[in-house]
């Protein structure tokens, strides 16, 4: 007998034109926390695609407690006792917990929704998931949508439970919780098996991991004797540096500079108020804030997607104030946009055609009206090979089939090829791995060191300390203050997000 | 010393060709199989089309002329979907081309003929581009959705002209048509008329080649092509990328009514040389279906009005023929848009096809692969 749960033995899987799985092999214990530790696209989820019997292996063996099985759908994987917790969940939203549970699992002829309820009563009690069953599911939040989606598993008897990337969309508490209900279910003798890039958390809850990179197994590491840059440096394939290595800024001259600015936002209230901000040649500024605190409004108004109420935008001393969208993308605006799918590509079309989205219509890209497809597939090729954008066909692959991380590089090296006076950049590496990260990191300030304005916005303090000379705290719409990143700390910059002014000590 | 890594084996997709021919051969099939249900030999059905559409010079001519205005609406409908827009108005738009053609042939006789052609076939297109701009228009400025304004354009043009005709260009002897253009008036030339005896063939098939290279060249190779397109795929990121969004849909609008309006030219005066006043030209409709079978390709819309033309010009001698109702050829004809429109269906199931042979070859190479490493 074997002291494995689940062992998937020399898997293989190819799709066209990669190597999803090379020869991968997992074994995870009875009751232990296992992590899948990848970047984007290293195959992590092709492997438990394989497992939950969404896709089929072209070779290799998998043993449930010791016994070869072939996993031909989901449900065989529900019948052996896998339950699979997916990135998106699968909830209708205008249904209760309980009829979301047992949905695909009513049996006979009447719905029996009171004992249905009462099991999931008792399920919730004892893995302390705090879930009323008959709450609705597009009335609770994301955190506890997720629970739903454990409890269903557990509902359907499962002992060998699968989080893809659980934590991608919870707040800092939500994931503190998840930590400890997976705690709770690895001592009630539960497996899991966590996938996931986000290292805190491996070392968090995980006892063991399994590095996969490019397809291929690096190999099982005991986590409490591993140290984090150790598994970042497997996982990568080479050392990780989590600070970024800058000089000092040379500032220069004033770049953009936003005057008294309000901004209507979506419900037609002032998202932006009265908001002051400039951004000089050679600096990073970083705006910190909680996400909806009117960092979308303010950037849309500056990028010229938002009509301004009142205040002025100038961008090089020019008024940009009423300009259009292309007057000042010619100007010198670059803008990593927040939501990379829907506008920063055309998910639909190659590569080469979103390198020159913008400057499609100038030369050397073409003359008279007449696009020049050899000079569009040369300077493509160039964005390609300098930000290792990795794609099936290189340039000619859709832009919709690259790894989120390729389509974030593909973006960031349109923007910086381009050589704008002032780059935005909104949330440049959100759900990005550690490798692509610091690639993300280093060119910003690479951007910043060539006599540059950066304005970057983030929600994720780390990366506003890594990366800003100066940062400015947003809350409710309202500059809150800008400090000198050396003369402040996370703790400082957390409470100015939560709208508290710090008291000035030293007046002048 | 042989490389480990073994050649990567490719899975096919299925192209929009092939999607399309499925449809159409799925269509045959199923007309057919209506044809046997009625107690008619199919196969004979079949040689009566083709018989209908190509014995003689004259039926090749006639199936020419029907194609000719079905290839601009192709056009036009494909040109807006490429800018994600559906032009529904393709009637209306062919309407007021044909309207305005008659109208220069009743009052301008006295112009020579090449100047006299190129005056109908610009304004017509112009009158078409107005008609399709209004609803490139009011979807730009107040997000009136172009189906809803185009359909309703259709019925303003049908009623405008049908007060326009008795007031402006009245037949002396029936008051439910246009004056009958003269022959010399219409797009109908020695030229082809040669080839092609007493058929409706004229220039309209030579503007529609020619339209269908300008709208690839516009398509593939121009800054206004790549915009339509960028506005059509995303209008998100279009927008972004400082794209006039608004300008472009007003421009795709007009470019596809002028092509209806060129199709109406070539329709009422060269196919027909007449307007009926209460009647709706169906090529409007028809034209979504070619588009649609085309891919929204010129080439590809070429070849699927074509082949509409052919069952539409082929259906006369089939009921002739074999006492075949014509309304046969035309659940044909709808039978093959309900397989295009359908066409996802074709693709998954040739995608399904490939990928499993896909997995038998590399089933059988990962065979030959384990017996090697068994000798090691």
């Amino acid at each position: 007998m074997s002291d494995y749960v689940i062992e998937m033995l020399g898997i293989r899987k190819e799709f066209p034109g990669i190597v999803a799985n090379d020869d991968i092999t997992l074994q995870v214990k009875e009751g232990e926390i296992h992590a899948i530790l990848g970047e984007n696209g290293a195959g992590k989820s092709t492997l438990m695609s394989i497992l939950f019997g969404l896709y089929h292996a072209d070779r290799g063996v998998i043993k449930v407690r010791g016994k070869e099985v072939r996993i031909n759908s989901p449900n065989d994987a529900n019948d052996l006792g896998i339950g699979m917790v997916h990135q998106h969940f699968q909830l209708v939203h205008n249904y209760t917990v309980t009829e979301n549970i047992i949905l695909g699992r009513e049996g006979g002829f009447v719905l029996d929704r009171k004992s249905a309820s009462k099991k999931i009563k008792e399920v919730s009690e004892r893995y302390q998931l705090n879930i009323d069953p008959d709450m609705v599911i597009e009335n609770i939040t994301v955190g506890m949508q997720q629970r739903v989606e454990i409890l269903k598993m557990l509902y359907r008897d499962a002992d060998i439970l699968i989080f893809d990337e659980p934590t991608a969309v919870l707040t800092p508490q939500e994931i503190d919780e998840l930590m400890e209900i997976m705690r709770s279910l690895a001592k009630e003798g539960k497996s899991i098996i966590l996938i996931t890039h986000k290292l805190a958390e491996i070392k968090a809850v995980a006892q063991r991991c399994t590095v996969i990179r490019r397809g291929k197994l690096i190999g099982v590491v005991d986590v409490a004797s591993t140290d984090v840059s150790e598994m970042a440096a497997m996982m990568v394939g080479r050392q990780v540096s989590f600070k970024v290595d800058k000089q000092p800024a040379v500032v220069g001259k004033p770049v953009l500079e936003v005057r008294s600015l309000n901004v209507l936002n979506n419900k037609k209230v002032l998202g932006v108020k009265d908001f002051s901000l400039t951004v000089h040649s050679g600096e990073i500024v970083g705006l910190a804030g909680v996400d909806g605190n009117g960092q979308s409004e303010l950037v849309e108004a500056i990028t010229g997607l938002r009509p301004v109420v009142s205040g002025s935008v100038h961008l090089l001393g020019k008024d940009i104030t009423n300009a259009s969208i292309k007057e000042r993308n010619e100007s010198g605006i670059g803008h990593i946009p927040e939501d990379r799918q829907k506008r920063g590509l055309i998910l639909s079309q190659p590569l080469y055609d979103n390198f020159v989205i913008k400057e499609f219509d100038k030369a050397p890209f073409s003359r008279y009206g007449f696009l020049d497809k050899g000079e569009i597939r040369k300077y493509s090729q160039k964005i390609v090979d300098g930000f290792d954008v990795r794609s099936g066909e290189g340039i000619d692959s859709l832009a919709g089939k690259l790894s989120g991380g390729n389509q974030q590089k593909a973006i960031i090296g349109r923007e910086v090829t381009a050589g704008p006076e002032l780059l935005i950049a909104v949330q440049p590496t959100r759900g990005l791995d550690v490798g692509a990260i610091e690639f993300i990191h280093k060119e910003l300030v690479r951007h910043r060191d060539s006599g540059k304005a950066v304005l970057l916005v983030s929600f994720e303090l780390d990366e506003i300390f890594n990366l800003s000379d100066r940062i400015a705290v947003i809350n409710a719409g309202s500059l809150i203050d800008i400090v000198e990143t050396s003369q402040t700390d996370e703790y400082a910059v957390g409470l100015m997000m939560a709208g508290i002014r710090k008291e000035k000590k030293d007046e002048k | 010393m042989k490389s480990k890594e073994p050649r990567l084996i490719r899975e096919h997709k299925a192209g929009s060709l092939l999607v399309s021919l499925s449809a159409v051969v799925a269509g045959i099939l199923a007309g057919c199989v209506l044809l046997l249900i009625i107690g008619h030999n199919p196969v004979q059905a079949i040689r009566d089309i083709v018989y209908g559409a190509f014995s003689g010079r004259r039926r090749i001519g006639q199936t020419i002329a029907v194609a000719t205005p079905l290839i601009f609406v192709g056009l036009s409908v494909g040109f807006a979907y490429k800018a994600g827009l559906f032009n529904i108005g393709g009637s209306g738009q062919m309407l007021v081309g044909g309207c305005v053609a008659s109208l220069w042939a009743y009052y301008g006789a006295d112009i020579p003929r090449p100047l006299y052609l190129c005056i109908i076939v610009v304004t017509g297109m112009l009158a078409g581009a107005v008609w399709g701009g209004i609803s490139g228009f009011l979807k730009a400025k107040f997000k009136v959705h172009e189906v809803v304004s185009s359909i309703m354009l259709n019925w303003s043009a049908l009623w405008f002209i049908y007060e326009i005709i008795p007031a402006f260009i009245p037949d002396p002897n029936v008051n439910s048509r246009s004056a009958t253009i003269p022959n010399e008036l219409t797009l109908r030339t020695e030229v082809l008329s040669q080839f092609f005896p007493r058929s409706y063939i004229n220039w309209g098939i030579v503007y529609a080649v020619i339209a269908i290279v300008v709208i690839k060249i516009i398509l593939d190779k121009t800054t206004l092509g790549f915009q339509l397109k960028a506005v059509g795929a995303n209008r998100d990121c279009a927008e972004y990328a400082g794209i006039k969004v608004d300008r472009n849909i007003v421009v795709s609008m007009v470019i596809a009514g002028a092509l209806a309006g060129l199709a109406g030219v070539t329709y009422y005066a060269g196919y027909s040389n007449m307007i009926y006043r209460n009647s709706m030209p169906s090529e409007g409709f028809d034209g979504i279906a070619v588009a649609l079978l085309g891919n929204s390709n010129p080439i590809g819309i070429f070849f699927s009005a074509l082949f509409f033309s052919i069952l539409k010009a082929g259906k006369g001698s089939l009921s002739a023929s074999s006492g075949i109702p014509p309304e046969i050829a035309d659940t044909i004809i709808a039978t093959i848009i309900y397989f295009t429109a359908t066409s996802v269906l074709f693709r998954n199931l040739w995608n399904r096809l490939f990928h499993s042979v896909y997995e038998r070859r590399l089933g059988k190479r990962a065979a030959v692969n384990g017996s090697e490493g068994g000798e090691k």
